[in-house]
């Protein structure tokens, strides 16, 4: 006997489908797997619930001294406490807007950057990168114009942080470019050679030493009687370490250049300022974006050494602020905030360059 | 009119100044001149003002005693010891850290990022949080927490954790057995040294057999057995010369015992989980560059899915590990200077800190510090360019 109408169609088994198919898929989907998940299951388990209790449930946010945190948690009256420092640290009150406008000013003048339709992105990036720089330093120094001088030894905590990778990355990024050129040069091998000693040592050694370097050794280096700026010392040194990493960067990027585009433009009859501004280096930029964010975070991430030559970034704002008599026993919390802080921008930042690479590889890809 | 033909003439030549090559070597010569007339402002600055201020210069203050105690060292150390000594016990504990924050580094990083690509969601997705979390906050933040706010936070040595009987964990460091090596422990030794002499024959005696008749021979494990077994044999056999050495808990501090200072550890556990972190995606990104063609032409062969993880995915995967992973290697090497941070007595911390203050050099101090690093930095990048050149694809 045969059956002669069509089965009506079953609904695919539960085992299959929605949750509990997803759970079967992605966390059982043999012994050895469930028992990982089983494992890993059990780490959460240890680790998040005591952690949100202390960071959160138990943790005491409100309060003026260490004694007003009696709860047993975090003690996030600290953090209220010491904010203004850990962002300023002593630069002077009346003055701290000086600093909001400047970062503001930066913020709205970077946003157009980010909007595709935007026509004039060069002219605005030039104005950042050129005449912005100025106005800041204006803003920060003061001194002339009506605005009270404040000197660098005033100058800490985030504010410093940022100051110092916004100076390190706008000085380091046309050295790279210049090294970066020098190393690749085929008709002068001085130059060439000159460049790659200068990329070699400067990658050979840690951020610490050039620090130190910049810090201890710059004052015999210069001629009786000049002596720079602690701040400035510190940023020379920088500057100098990150345009080695940084024509590195650009060097990988002018390697991806089809030959052909040299040759074109050779045969254009461009000289090589103008092969190199017009044909190259707008591509090989282009192509070394993601690589440029990249080197900016590790430098973002690095700014914090500062504090081992006696300059207060953030890090070392916090770092004075633990080891304050009044607050005992804050340093978890301490190190906790800043961490927090350096991630979300670090965190910010690679996606983005994330997400420039996903966009800018589509037109390279073969 | 008759034109001149214009083939069988010389090229024409442009104006001197005007000439590409003249144009360069005019450029080299002027930017060597500047250089070195750069070089030499900086060098009769630098000898004016040491001049000026006093300060000795020579090597001649390697010879002379330190006077300062070390808090790790490897060799002899006392505070009469000289200067040059100070040098060798920072390099040594550099050298210490560096290499066990490697292997460690390694291990993690690999096993982190073979779970970033794991089918199981959750394994996948806590790897994916390691790295995002680590890898975005500063090495330096990252020591100075696992310093300060957790290996000094832990108990005085009169309530120190206990492990078992004899291994303790407090604010002084992590206190261990230590193994003392009685007469007779030389045949262990030897042992060990026949049982690797023997493993790499046979890797070799496995490759050629392999290449002739095309059968394989798990090489691997039975060296892996003999450099574990022969060693194990001699030891019993020369009857145990071993004893272990326990920590006892005194008043204030222990005696005894294999001491792992709470700076070295904190300096280690930071350095190993930011640095994992970074080798866990260069992992990813290796394995992920093998095309799953690969895969399923190995699968094709009838190859067992071991086997073509071992003989096709992972060599394919290394050669594009390899580079970056020399890269993290010279990070980390360079990143154990932050241990002048945390007092950890490095290279750094006991010969550019503490003897530059002391002597005052700081020209012939940071010198022989930076060479250190440059020196160890280009000896790593050799071996792993040998090593690369010996993995890359051979081309026919």
């Amino acid at each position: 006997m045969a059956r002669l109408e069509r089965h009506p169609e079953l609904p695919p088994p539960i085992t299959e489908v929605g949750v509990l198919g997803w759970l079967r898929h992605n966390l059982f989907s043999s012994p050895a797997n469930a028992a990982l998940t089983l494992v890993a299951l059990y780490v959460i388990y240890l680790t998040v619930p005591p952690l949100v209790d202390w960071a959160l449930l138990k943790a005491d946010w409100t309060g003026t001294t260490r004694a007003d945190c009696k709860s047993g948690g975090a003690c996030w009256a600290f953090v209220g406490v010491w904010f203004n420092q850990f962002i300023y640290r002593f630069y002077p009150v009346a003055e701290q807007w000086r600093v909001d406008l400047a970062f503001g000013l930066l913020v709205v003048l970077v946003v157009p950057l980010f909007v595709e339709r935007f026509r004039w992105k060069g002219w605005l990036g030039a104005f950042i990168v050129v005449v912005y720089p100025a106005i800041a330093f204006y803003l920060f120094l003061g001194g002339a114009f009506g605005l009270t001088y404040v000197e660098t030894s005033k100058w800490g905590g985030l504010m410093l942080t940022l100051i110092i990778s916004a100076v390190g990355m706008v000085a380091a990024l046309p050295l790279g470019i210049v090294l970066a050129l020098g190393r690749r040069s085929t008709t002068m091998p001085v130059v060439r050679a000159l460049c790659v000693v200068f990329i070699e040592f400067w990658r050979g050694v840690p951020l610490i030493t050039v620090l130190f370097m910049s810090s201890v050794m710059l004052p015999l280096f210069l001629p009786e009687g000049v002596n720079f700026d602690k701040l400035l010392r510190a940023l020379i040194g920088v500057t100098l370490f990150e345009a080695a990493y940084m024509a590195e960067v650009v060097r990988g990027g002018m390697q991806g250049i089809a030959k052909g585009q040299y040759e074109a433009a050779d045969s254009l009859g461009l000289s090589f300022p103008k092969k190199m501004a017009l044909v190259v280096l707008p591509q090989a930029l282009k192509l070394v974006i993601p690589g440029i964010v990249n080197t900016f975070i590790a430098l973002f991430k690095d700014t914090s050494l500062v504090l081992i030559i006696g300059l207060f970034d953030l890090l070392g704002a916090i770092q004075a602020a633990v080891k304050d008599a009044e607050w005992p026993q804050v340093v978890t919390e301490g190190y906790v905030f800043a961490a927090a802080l350096f991630w979300i921008f670090c965190f910010a930042m690679s996606r983005y360059s994330q997400k420039l690479e996903r966009r800018l590889g589509t037109g390279h890809k073969r | 009119m008759a034109s001149e033909p214009l083939y069988g003439q010389p090229p024409s030549r442009p104006a001197p100044w005007n000439d590409p090559k003249i144009r360069a070597i005019a450029f080299q010569v002027a930017v060597s001149l500047g250089v070195a007339a750069f070089l030499v402002y900086l060098v009769l600055n630098t000898l004016h003002n040491l001049e000026a201020r006093g300060i000795a210069s020579g090597f001649g203050f390697l010879s002379r005693p330190a006077g300062f105690g070390i808090a790790q060292s490897l060799i002899e150390y006392s505070e009469a010891s000289t200067y040059g000594r100070t040098f060798a016990v920072g390099l040594l504990n550099t050298l210490l850290v560096s290499g066990l924050g490697i292997v460690l580094a390694t291990v993690l990083g690999f096993v982190i990022g073979v779970a970033r690509l794991s089918r199981n969601w959750l394994i996948a997705k806590l790897a994916a949080a390691y790295i995002e979390i680590f890898r975005n906050i500063p090495l330096l933040l990252q020591i100075l927490f696992w310093y300060f706010a957790v290996f000094l936070a832990l108990p005085e040595v009169g309530e120190a954790l206990k492990l078992g009987e004899s291994i303790f964990l407090s604010r002084r460091g992590l206190y261990l057995p230590q193994p003392v090596l009685e007469s007779g422990f030389s045949w262990t030794f030897a042992a060990l040294a026949a049982a690797i002499a023997a493993g790499v024959a046979l890797a070799r005696w496995a490759h050629r057999r392999q290449e002739l008749t095309g059968e394989r021979f798990p090489a691997l494990l039975v060296s892996l057995a003999l450099v574990l077994g022969l060693p194990a044999l001699a030891f019993i056999a020369s009857g145990r010369p071993l004893a272990w050495q326990l920590p006892e808990m005194g008043a204030f501090d222990f005696a005894g015992g294999f001491a792992v200072i709470p700076e070295l550890a904190a300096l280690l556990v930071a350095l190993v989980i930011y640095t994992a972190a970074f080798i866990a995606e260069t992992v990813r990104a290796g394995i992920l560059a093998v095309a799953h063609g690969q895969t399923e032409a190995a699968y094709a062969l009838g190859l067992r899915p071991a086997w073509t993880t071992r003989l096709i995915i992972i060599p394919q995967a290394m050669r594009v590990i390899i580079p970056p992973l020399t890269s993290q290697y010279l990070n980390l090497i360079k990143n154990s200077s932050l241990a002048t941070a945390i007092g950890y007595p490095d290279l750094f911390a006991v010969f550019a800190g503490t003897t530059l203050n002391q002597t005052g050099q700081a020209v012939e101090v940071m010198a022989m510090t930076m060479a250190v690093y440059l020196l160890i930095s280009l000896l790593i990048s050799f071996f792993m360019n040998w090593y690369n050149v010996k993995m890359a694809l051979v081309e026919r």
